[in-house]
């Protein structure tokens, strides 16, 4: 007995052994999930039995039998409900893009005013920034909303700005239409060879500027030849094309009054008040992120980058900016991240995004299971598009250390 | 000689000439301006200064043009024009002779609209015989609160064993009433599962040897027991309170109730899911890794649907949760997963050499989590666990869209009443709801800033 116990890799009782008490508590969580998930699917299939629900996705080719205005993709009530979640899903797309285009914008133009030596255009900033970050983003939209809808015109009334580009009433924004004809191809065609001219240069000066020193205004040729060369080969290819302007009729019973649908190109309120309010909501975050980042980047880099004898214009493009977005980036992103899933509240004003169309399909088919997995799988998906985005932006922009 | 050359140099001063006062620009207001207004828009020695001063200077007139336009609309809407006094709707709605409201008379906020059922908007459909059981609630949550957020109060260990052991049950009943129907069966049921642990662990003790292993399991057993039991017996106790069911709730009190449930079960969730996310066992990183970004990558509105259409679904016929409570459970474990990955970040923070140090000392896992990592963990993020904890109170205001009378809702019911009909009330409301959104928010980041200043105080330059 003494024998084993004074030898030093001496046996410990098995319930001491990392190894067993890991596995054992596995095989404890797994089995605990296991029985979970089985007691609610029983559970769910039982449930939906007695509530007479059909499973499974087919109701997804059924006729959806309801319309909506709206929709950048086309959609009327003979759509199957599949149509619905693409229009929603596009609807998603739609104002989430553009939100992020503005959001970031004001983000950093508040950002960099945070830090402006013009107190007052600092303290407005500071203002606007703890402001809006702290009123809930739902109360925010519902009260865009209803401010665009009284101070807009009523829908038998229009009203003109911009030199007559906008033309608004409570339908919305209505601004004309290019509407493509044949042979407008020869133009996409030439944007996506500027776009590769474009980017081909940018590498091209940025090689020469590597080895010879010598700067190369890459972006300004590659803006011109961006817009430059399609507008050269469309006006060469005879202008195929036409202006779709929105048409307002001023005759005729009172009731066909107002903006004729389907000419011209149509922001409604909802989709007004949602950008309005997801812009501002999100610009206040990213206004934080920017001001940190810039903050971040330690006041002897600017003097050294200063001794080196670089003007102010220089030292931020390449001292400061680039190492301030290493810290902006990946929060950044989770902005953008959010800003995509705060664009869910549209269905509190009827904005048809994917949970306003999915809440619909729901009432109707009564699918409960089905539409919320398939939305929370969009969302999934998105997110994890732009984490995988993150990573490799991590990845390219981290430090190389020797 | 002296003498002489003092007359020959007349034009030196033999006396000290007294202090001037500084130069106007330099001091006072002045110098404020100066350097704090002008001083960017008044540089003009070469082209490209001269151009950014002119942008300074037209968007500092802007600016004051913006600032000018919103502060007069505000002031207009909310005092110059707004009505402080009135009974009902007509004082907000100016009539004259034709039923109609008078062109170009402005009309600003209703205040009495707010004030009339300020009781409304603060505790819901609450019964107003009842309304003091919220107050007591909210003296207790802030009787608890405080001292936890002051860094210097005594008693940590004990505050938040009050906080998130002994509040939650308390003020369940405070707030519902109590004398919930918790049948003996329940009292049977837990009985027979500590039963059973306890004879588990008997078999442990005779199977493994260890000493001390069933003293120390089965004291353990023996407080959960206890914590269990009184719960039903406080739940099940009858102390005379009228029952007040949750379709009552509602106002600031629902939102504070979502808010201090998502706050009081998420920290603790959190930190479980962050150290689970952290495990070396596959199957416990995976589940938790599954979770947390499931709950992160979805909106808070689906998983509040999910709450009100499918989760019934997930149990048998004839088991139902009330909307509410279905609500807190998504609410918590939302923010759960959102404070897991707060507090994963404090976990990563920490330098290898902590862990290796408690190895070496031969402190095992909860030893080392307990005692050396997860404090330093938590003590750096509290800026990020006070930010989440402002998110789940906006976020709060979701639950009106699947049809809770939160502050949000409460507004939409009192616009229904016709007696208080008049143009200006939902701005009014909704303006009210943002001044008080926006006080507890911000008082909120306020904290969280004094912390990290506190905190900061050995890194700032």
């Amino acid at each position: 007995m003494t024998a084993i116990s004074n030898e030093p890799s001496g046996k410990v009782s098995f319930w001491y052994d990392p190894r067993v008490r890991s596995i054992a508590s596995q095989v404890l969580l797994v089995i605990f999930l296991a029985w979970g998930s089985y007691e609610i699917v029983n559970n769910t299939i039982a449930n939906m039995q007695r509530l007479n629900i059909a499973s499974g996705f087919d109701f997804l080719s059924t006729e959806a039998g309801f319309a909506m205005a709206q929709t950048l993709i086309h959609f009327d009530e003979k759509s199957s409900y599949f149509r619905a979640f693409e229009a929603g899903l596009v609807n998603t797309i739609y104002v989430s893009v553009i939100g992020i285009f503005l959001a970031t914008i004001l983000g950093f133009i508040m950002g960099v005013a945070r830090l402006s030596k013009n107190w007052l255009i600092a303290k407005v900033a500071t203002v606007y920034v703890e402001v809006l970050r702290n009123i809930p983003l739902l109360l925010q939209i519902i009260v865009w909303y209803k401010i665009l809808l009284h101070i807009l015109p009523g829908k038998r009334d229009h009203a003109s700005a911009l030199f007559g580009l906008l033309d608004v009433n409570v339908t919305g924004i209505w601004v004309p239409r290019f509407i493509a004809s044949d042979g407008f191809w020869m133009t996409e065609v030439a944007f996506l060879v500027a776009i590769g001219l474009a980017w081909w240069i940018a590498r091209w000066a940025k090689q020469r500027q590597y080895e010879t020193g010598q700067p190369f205004p890459a972006f300004w040729t590659g803006l011109g030849l961006v817009i430059g060369l399609p507008l050269l080969v469309f006006l060469v290819t005879g202008s195929p094309g036409i202006i779709d302007h929105p048409v307002f009729i001023t005759e005729g019973p009172i009731f066909k009054r107002g903006f004729q649908q389907g000419a011209g190109f149509n922001f409604s309120p909802e989709f007004l008040a949602l950008l309005f309010a997801l812009t501002l909501y999100t610009g206040t975050f990213i206004a934080e992120i920017v001001r940190a980042g810039i903050l971040s980047v330690s006041h002897g880099q600017t003097e050294a980058a200063g001794a080196l004898g670089l003007r102010r214009g220089k030292i931020l493009r390449f001292v400061v900016i680039p190492q301030a977005m290493r810290v902006i980036i990946p929060p950044l992103t989770s902005q953008y991240l959010n800003l995509t899933k705060n664009s869910s509240l549209a269905m509190a004003i009827g904005y048809m995004d994917i949970v306003g169309t999915g809440g619909i399909v729901l009432n109707q088919s009564g699918q409960a299971v089905e539409v919320i997995v398939m939305i929370m799988a969009v969302y999934l998906t998105l997110s994890l598009l732009t984490s995988a985005f993150m990573n490799w932006y991590n990845a390219k922009m981290s430090l190389v250390e020797r | 000689m002296a003498n002489a050359s003092k007359k020959e140099l007349l034009y030196v001063r033999t006396e000290m000439v007294p202090q001037q006062p500084p130069p106007a620009g330099e001091v006072g207001i002045r110098k404020w301006i100066w350097e704090n207004l002008l001083s960017s828009m008044s540089k003009f020695s070469t082209v490209g200064e001269t151009i950014s001063s002119i942008l300074m200077m037209f968007l500092t007139l802007f600016v004051i043009w913006a600032i000018y336009m919103v502060v007069s609309i505000l002031y207009h809407f909310a005092l110059g024009d707004a009505i402080f006094t009135g009974t009902d709707g007509s004082f907000c709605r100016p009539v004259d002779n034709q039923g109609k409201i008078p062109l170009g008379q402005n009309i600003g906020a209703c205040w009495p609209f707010i004030t009339h059922r300020i009781g409304q908007f603060m505790n819901g459909f609450y019964p107003e015989a009842e309304r003091w059981r919220v107050y007591l609630t909210y003296i207790l949550a802030a009787a608890l609160i405080i001292p936890a957020a002051m860094p210097d109060a005594p008693g940590k260990t004990i505050n938040s064993i009050l906080l998130f052991g002994v509040f939650p049950f308390v003020a369940t009943v405070l707030l519902s009433g109590g004398h919930m129907d918790i049948s003996a069966s329940s009292y049977t049921f837990w009985a027979v599962v500590f039963g059973v642990l306890l004879a588990v662990l008997a078999v442990f003790q005779i199977v493994t040897k260890i000493e001390g292993l069933f003293m120390k399991g089965a004291k353990i057993l023996a407080i959960a027991a206890i914590a269990i039991f009184a719960i039903l017996f406080v739940l099940g106790f009858d102390f005379g309170l009228a029952y007040i069911e949750t379709s009552k709730w509602g106002g600031l009190m629902l939102t504070l109730v979502i808010g201090l449930v998502g706050i009081v079960v998420s920290l603790p969730l959190g930190i479980i899911l962050a150290l689970a996310r952290r495990s070396h066992m596959p199957a416990v990183r995976l589940v938790a890794t599954i979770f947390i970004e499931v709950f992160r990558g979805v909106p808070l509105i689906t998983v509040l649907f999910m709450s009100s259409v499918m989760l019934p679904l997930f149990f048998p016929e004839g088991v139902s949760f009330d909307k509410l409570i279905r609500a807190l459970i998504v609410v918590a474990l939302f923010s759960s997963a959102y404070m897991a990955e707060v507090v994963r970040g404090g976990l990563q923070a920490i330098p290898k050499g902590q862990y290796e140090g408690a190895q070496a000392l031969g402190l095992s896992f909860w030893q080392t989590n307990n005692l050396i990592t997860m404090p330093q963990a938590l003590k750096m993020v509290i800026p990020g666990i006070v930010n989440t904890f402002i998110g789940l109170f906006k976020d709060t205001s979701l639950v009106s869209i699947i049809g809770l009378f939160d502050f949000l809702g409460i507004l939409d019911s009192a616009l229904q009443d016709t007696k208080w009909l008049a143009p200006t009330n939902q701005m009014t409301g909704y303006l009210f709801l943002a001044i008080v959104y926006w006080i507890f928010t911000f008082s909120m980041s306020r904290y969280s800033m004094y912390t990290e200043n506190r905190l900061h105080t050995g890194h700032k330059r």
